[in-house]
């Protein structure tokens, strides 16, 4: 049974819609929303939308902190321009849209799973996972072997074996990696909507629970397209500019 | 800390694990057990290896490394995975039980003779090029990890250190003692880098100059400290063993035992070129060397050293930049205008890969039926006016001998004698010409219309415009294509 790990869409309806269909067509069963559906971009009704959908049909769907800030279940610190994405992003989306945001849950459990949106140690205070410290911090807390996060935008991988010291390591688009039993593992896919990493097409990984299996993909999308209705939105430059380079 | 699952455990011949009926224990070592075992749906005999997992971590670490490399290997020079078991219960892999001997076993017989031990180190470089076209580094090469099937196909066996490039390496945690085998282990990996393909072509260095010489380069350390004398102390030539030592076999060995990878053979394929080759070994002052250490030998080893930085190029990318290019040249006359674009194509092709090494081969068409019939002094003749011819062809490419090497095939079907040619010497790239477009010809087919057919590897088919070939009658042909 495979999933599909999706995190921070932020509102990105081009950059989904090809990440879901590629994940169609590489088998995916299941899906798992890692959270930040809203902010940046110019499609948060849709992406609420599409999430809604798959939740309602039972796949995970969880909180990040934009969503928090988008929905008002609770305040959260953005910079500025970021703000100024979830004030539009609240003048556009419906009650029942809002109402979904609002009663996201933080973290869910599948087996010897965790899925949260920033980290395992507190999920509500969204702390990032900027390297090895941090990711030693999860893996000590969080009693399952493998935790799936977002928020930190670019894909990577920790483990951690019996002495303890947490590894790092950029996994290669494509590439199956074998999760052994005989470590902890944290997985973070990349963002879908905002890939911050020089590369403009959309990430999300893929893992099978049978066998153990986990792969990071790269998917180009009309990444112009979505640049330009960034723009037409009257959304922050940056935003429009960071679509167009990956960065 | 070791998790309960993991301790070893008492198995008894009969008991059945996860499906596998246990046979017989065949070994038990210091890190793993190997029991023969049956299934009644295997069609080959399978090994049950059952690490015996201590207090060493090292070991552990082996363990799930080879549990992750070794189900994605294939071909005829690893052992085909059968299954695996996880840490939550009885930890074990199942593989293919390789029916053959071990290098280790001619240990007793050395030193063998050169040819032998070149034959037997080909074998062994074919099979770790496969593996590094697999983007798998083995960093254990050793006589006891090397079986032969009965066709003689070598097999690498023990994946506990080994590193896949596009894999996490469960072994980049500093252990403090350098991972890899006494006698064996290279200058980089004593050092803990663990990124270089060229690691596995030291080690086999090593095992050629055991095999040639019935002695260890570097002895058999034990301590780090002796670990650390091979990044100073050159090895013994083996001319100062045995003084009537091939000059050339004593020039691959130490071309391989070199401290800085950089100055080893860029591949596998390249050492196993030179070890099949032996007359187009281009001879260096490695070749030549009588004398055992002096001061100023162990300086420079040293400096070079030194000097060496770690490799930050993958295991794909090293191969990449060192192909085997194969230009099949024809040197008849109306072929002129053509060997000038096929020199051209050649020098493109190498401009693009530093490291690539040119093979040029030249076939002379001999008759079905004369086959067996001696040399005559007319055919010694036109074989070395061919011979001449080509290396007269690649002179203006300015190759330095360890990059250029020529051969003249003689076969009643030169289609034929390039592919045999390109899959026995691993080839990855050959550059033939081709005439084109006559009617005649496209009925018929041509050598390079076949050698495109059949060919395992890329090839570039060069042309040459329709009007300088001056051959009336005939539509215009494509130009060169690419």
């Amino acid at each position: 049974m495979t999933i599909a790990l999706l995190t921070d869409i932020h509102s990105n309806r081009e950059a989904l819609e090809a990440c879901l269909a590629h994940a169609q067509e590489h088998g995916a069963t299941q899906h798992c929303f890692l959270g930040d559906y809203v902010g940046y971009g110019a499609d948060p009704g849709f992406v609420v939308d599409t999430v809604m959908r798959f939740a309602r049909q039972g796949s995970i769907a969880l909180r990040g902190n934009h969503d928090q800030a988008a929905g008002g279940a609770g305040d959260v610190r953005l910079n500025a321009d970021a703000q100024q994405c979830i004030d539009w992003t609240r003048t556009v989306l419906n009650a029942e849209q809002l109402a979904f945001l609002r009663q996201l849950p933080l973290t869910a459990e599948d087996g010897v799973c965790l899925f949260v949106h920033a980290n395992g140690w507190d999920p509500k205070n969204f702390e990032y996972i900027f390297g090895p410290m941090q990711a030693a911090r999860n893996m000590q807390v969080v009693r399952q072997r493998i935790t799936f996060c977002g928020h930190m935008h670019e894909p990577m991988l920790y483990h951690m074996g019996l002495t303890q010291r947490v590894e790092v390591f950029s996994p290669v688009p494509g590439t199956p990696i074998p999760l052994s039993a005989a470590r902890r593992w944290l997985a973070l896919p990349g963002s879908v909507g905002q890939p911050r990493d020089g590369n403009p097409a959309a990430c999300y990984a893929t893992f099978d629970e049978l066998t153990n299996l986990l792969s990071f993909w790269r998917v180009p999308y009309d990444h112009q397209s979505a640049a330009r209705k960034v723009r037409a939105a009257g959304l922050p430059e940056r935003y429009a500019q960071q679509l167009l380079y990956g960065a | 800390m070791v998790p309960e699952a993991t301790r070893p455990r008492i198995l008894e011949p009969g008991q059945i694990v996860d499906g596998f009926c246990l046979v017989e224990r065949l070994h038990r070592g210091g890190m793993a057990a190997l029991w023969h075992v049956t299934r009644a749906d295997l069609a080959v005999a399978g090994i049950m290896k059952i690490p015996l997992l201590g207090e060493d971590p090292t070991a552990i670490v082996g363990f799930e490394v080879e549990q992750m490399i070794l189900p994605l290997l294939h071909g005829p020079h690893v052992p085909r995975w059968i299954a695996a078991g996880g840490f939550d219960a009885q930890p074990y892999i199942v593989m293919e039980m390789i029916q053959g001997q071990s290098l280790r076993a001619r240990l007793e017989q050395t030193p063998l003779p050169a040819p032998e031990v070149a034959a037997i180190g080909a074998r062994i470089a074919e099979a770790l090029h496969d593996l590094h076209q697999q983007q798998v580094i083995h960093h254990d090469i050793k006589p006891s990890n090397i079986m032969f099937r009965a066709d003689g196909t070598a097999v690498l066996i023990d994946f506990g250190l080994a590193r896949h490039d596009r894999l996490p390496d469960l072994l980049a945690e500093q252990f403090r003692l350098p991972m890899g085998t006494g006698p064996y282990i290279s200058p980089e990996q004593v050092l803990h880098n663990r990124t270089d393909a060229r690691s596995d072509l030291f080690a086999l260095g090593v095992i050629l100059y055991f095999l040639a010489t019935g002695a260890r380069p570097f002895g058999a350390p034990t301590s780090v400290r002796g670990l650390r004398r091979r990044l100073y102390e050159e090895p013994a030539p083996p001319r100062a063993h045995r003084p009537e030592f091939p000059l050339w076999l004593q020039e691959i060995i130490l071309h391989c035992l070199e401290v800085d990878p950089e100055q080893r053979y860029a591949t596998a394929a390249q050492l196993a070129f030179d070890l099949t080759h032996p007359q187009s070994v281009a001879l260096t002052a490695r070749a030549s060397a009588a004398q055992a250490q002096s001061p100023w030998t162990r300086l420079g080893r040293l400096v070079r050293r030194l000097a060496a930085k770690p490799t930050t190029r993958s295991t794909t990318q090293q191969l990449n930049r060192a192909p085997i290019v194969m230009a099949a040249v024809d040197l008849t006359q109306e072929w002129e205008a053509l060997a000038d674009a096929l020199r051209t194509a050649a020098r493109h092709v190498l401009q693009a890969a530093p490291g690539a090494r040119l093979a040029c081969v030249s076939v002379l068409r001999t008759h079905r039926l004369a086959l067996d019939a001696p040399a005559d002094v007319a055919g010694t003749h036109r074989h070395v006016h061919r011979l001449v011819q080509l290396q007269h062809w690649a002179r203006p490419l300015a190759l330095p001998g360890a990059r250029v090497s020529f051969h003249v095939l003689e076969a009643p079907d030169p289609a034929t004698a390039i592919l045999d040619y390109a899959r026995g010497n691993r080839v990855d790239h050959i550059v033939i010409g081709s005439r084109g477009a006559s009617s005649l010809r496209r009925y018929l087919g041509s050598v390079s219309t076949q050698v495109v057919a059949q060919a395992a590897c890329t090839v570039t088919v060069v042309k040459v415009p329709a009007e300088e070939r001056a051959e009336p009658g005939e539509a215009l042909a494509p130009q060169a294509e690419r």
